[in-house]
């Protein structure tokens, strides 16, 4: 009984993300940017990333948001070039993407078709969705935040997304960690066992590129060559609302403000 | 810091005489690790007493494969011996089961060796199932993972059983093998603190602070008193934040809805704190070597109200669930350790202090801001799944405390001044850290050479709690299955490597 009254002493802690604009979604540090005037185009530039996720030429300076680990050792020695972007909408669905400044003319064509394609296919998932995760060689702290979804805070059950243990049940395929070659064979058999149409969210830095892990003899630096992947979502780790984010950005179901043309600068 | 002893000695009968004799003499055994150095192949094992970390080095020669297995005289390196056999294929003799543990190989292919200046070749894993251990009538095996349900961390659980009892359990965690070891050498030594904070990225920070202190060991460099105080405050946030994540999996693993609901509204509101305070919600890049990143983000008053609203409505929900007689039915007596094996093996952390084990290296080598602080160790005897929870309530309330008298040390002084020890050049040799993750005591030995790191032993209390799981069985059911896993708290990254 004491827990009936316990559940309503707080009100309503959940958000109201996508319907409303969350202030702390809004408000995280996110993501590094790069100034439109970036000043420094020295050779010590790249070499300051422990990622190898900013390159250089002679007119611009290029961040790889898959890469990035958000370690701000370039905000720390460059800051009239890098800074922190506050935002969670983090997720892009080409991995060209999610580089910095962006080069709008070519992937915004690219984007286009890719949006309609994925929109074609998850067509029919409609407005129940299930979710299946494999840890792919993660930290660990993944797992914690794609598990935070399901509690009250985010509580995705209101969007009609939920977990699933089968992957005979799931739509959508969400994938963590540097891409161990031990996890791999397990990996496909799960895609494999899941009916199509799937969609594949790779989540975390450490999926799209291995991080800093990178790629080692036990690890095939992030997942994107092991599967077709559809989402991805930087950051180490992506907090609950960039997650979720790729969920709706996977789906289609953003509101048209956020509709997911990538990463934004 | 410098209460760490390195010996070497030249014969490896010797060395495990000396060994045995300190552990015989009461010293906790800590760890034993290999590293490839020049043709031959050094062993290195730690023993903790009396305040100190002992290293006791042995050399074997080029063409020596095999030692005699420590594992049937000291059991807790039970699984440092399949690690050792797994990264460089030396094989210690006797060992009772020198099946695979973080690496899926079979004998004759390549091994990674950490230490050796080569990379090694690509992991080609193997798939085979293990046999059986347990003959009986009607007992078999049953396979769960690596991919489970939930999302939850990979491993493979090997669960022998005639139906109901699981009178033998194995794990395989090489699945998610990172070979970690082998990515930590060669780094700059400023860059592997980002590494260690990946090594288990639950206790990023516990991590991030052993190889700092390692380092700082090796550098002879104070940490500021500010940067110490600021240490402590992400470190006890991680500790409150990771015992939440233990009490919310129990009252799930009890289908106390709202419970569980209450307990995950918490902790994620100690990461959302945690990063107000630095940017991440898991304290990442806030240690360095040397100091800390940055002052605190939020103001300290501002945090201090913070934490006492957080500890207030924690409270309120610990005290029903430990009155709620459906979830405590589950926890009394389940998964016990008693004490003498948990003695005999130095469980670490809250997992040992709930068997009367367990020492806290805040209080028995103190680092950073604690010995002005204080930290007051809970002693428990009772050892099952409830004592474990009790443990961690009582941790969790002592966390706040010191958050607050970190805050209160720290005064209305927030700035960027002094945190920072300007690091000298970092001389050649070996330093020796630890910290007390929430899991237990994070151990480092972190090797430099030339300004380079040369060959990291990182050592979670994952790994070294994890092979009891074996043991805590006795008497229990499938269906406690998954509070005895939460009541461990562990994370598998820390242990595949």
């Amino acid at each position: 009984m004491p827990w009936v009254l316990r559940g309503l002493r707080n009100g309503i802690v959940t958000s109201n993300y996508p319907r409303r604009a969350d202030a702390y979604a809004e408000g995280f540090r996110g993501a590094v940017a790069v100034h439109p005037s970036a000043r420094d185009l020295g050779p010590d530039v790249p070499a300051v990333c422990p990622t190898g996720a900013i390159t250089v030429d002679s007119t611009e300076v290029r961040l790889d948001r898959g890469r990035c680990i958000l370690c701000g050792a370039c905000v720390q020695a460059f800051p009239g070039t890098f800074g922190w972007e506050a935002g969670s909408e983090t997720a892009a669905l080409a991995r060209g993407a999610l580089i910095v400044p962006e080069d709008i003319t070519e992937t915004d064509r690219g984007l286009q078709q890719l949006r309609d394609a994925l929109a074609q296919r998850v067509r029919r998932l409609r407005r129940s969705v299930h979710i299946r995760h494999v840890d792919a060689g993660s930290d660990g702290t993944e797992e914690w935040e794609i598990h935070a979804l399901t509690k009250p805070t985010y509580d995705v059950h209101r969007l009609g997304i939920f977990f699933t243990a089968s992957p005979r049940h799931a739509d959508i395929l969400m994938v963590t960690g540097a891409g161990a070659h031990g996890m791999l064979a397990p990996l496909q058999r799960t895609r494999l066992a899941m009916p199509n149409p799937v969609v594949v969210i790779a989540v975390g830095t450490d999926a799209i590129s291995g991080g800093l892990i990178g790629s080692t003899y036990a690890t095939a630096g992030g997942v994107l060559d092991a599967l077709p992947v559809d989402v991805m979502v930087p950051g180490a780790p992506p907090p609950p609302f960039a997650i979720l984010h790729a969920i709706l950005l996977a789906l289609g179901r953003l509101p048209a403000a956020g509709n997911g043309s990538g990463a934004h600068t | 810091m410098t209460t760490a002893a390195i010996r070497e000695v030249t014969d490896v009968k010797e060395w495990r005489s000396q060994l045995l004799a300190r552990v015989a003499a009461g010293g906790r055994f800590a760890g034993v690790y290999a590293s490839v150095d020049g043709p031959g192949v050094r062993l290195t094992a730690a023993v903790a007493d009396a305040g100190r970390v002992n290293l006791l080095d042995v050399s074997l020669g080029p063409r020596t494969r095999r030692y005699r297995a420590l594992t049937p005289a000291v059991p807790g390196a039970f699984w440092y011996e399949r690690a050792i056999h797994d990264l460089t294929g030396i094989v210690p003799a006797g060992h009772p089961r020198l099946d695979p543990l973080v690496l899926p190989l079979t004998d004759g292919q390549p091994r990674p060796r950490p230490g050796a200046p080569e990379q090694p070749p690509a992991l080609t894993p193997h798939e085979q199932p293990l046999a059986a251990h347990l003959l009986g009538t009607g007992i078999f095996t049953l396979p769960h993972g690596p991919v489970r349900s939930g999302a939850v961390e990979s491993v493979e659980y090997l669960i022998e059983t005639p139906g109901e009892d699981i009178p033998h359990l194995r794990f395989r965690p090489h699945h998610k093998h990172r070979g970690l070891a082998k990515r930590f050498e060669q780094l700059p030594v400023d860059a592997g603190i980002l590494l260690a904070e990946r090594v288990e990225g639950i206790a990023s920070v516990a991590h991030a602070l052993s190889y700092a202190h390692a380092v700082e060991d090796l550098a002879g460099v104070d940490v500021p008193p500010r940067a110490a105080l600021i240490r402590v405050i992400h470190a006890e946030l991680e500790r409150v934040a990771n015992h939440l994540d233990v009490a919310m999996r129990l009252a799930d693993a009890a289908a106390l809805a709202v419970a569980t609901a209450r307990f995950s509204w918490h902790k994620d509101r100690v990461l959302r704190l945690r990063g107000e305070l630095c940017g991440s919600r898991f304290g990442r890049s806030v240690v360095t070597v040397g100091g800390v990143n940055g002052p605190l983000l939020r103001p300290v008053e501002e945090t201090r109200i913070a934490g006492g609203e957080l500890e207030r409505d924690i409270s309120g929900d610990e005290r029903a669930a430990m009155l709620t007689a459906s979830f405590l039915d589950r926890l009394r007596g389940t998964g016990p350790l008693p004490a003498d094996i948990a003695a005999r093996h130095g469980a670490l952390g809250p997992i040992g202090r709930a068997s009367g084990a367990g020492e806290d290296v805040r209080v028995s080598r103190p680092y950073d801001a604690y010995p002005q602080l204080g930290v007051q160790v809970v002693e428990g005897a009772a050892g099952d799944v409830q004592e474990r929870l009790r443990v961690r309530w009582v941790e969790l309330h002592e966390s706040f405390r010191l958050l607050r008298a970190a805050l209160q040390a720290l005064g209305d002084d927030n700035g960027s001044a002094d945190l920072q020890q300007a690091e000298g050049e970092v001389g050649d040799g070996r330093g020796v850290g630890w910290a007390e993750a929430p899991q237990g005591e994070v151990l480092y030995v972190v090797e430099v050479d030339a300004g380079r790191l040369r060959r990291v032993a990182a050592r979670s209390a994952s790994f070294h709690n994890l092979p009891l799981f074996h043991t805590v069985f006795a008497g229990d059911i499938f269906t406690d299955f998954p509070f005895v896993e939460a009541s461990f708290g562990l994370s598998i990254a820390g242990v595949a490597g």
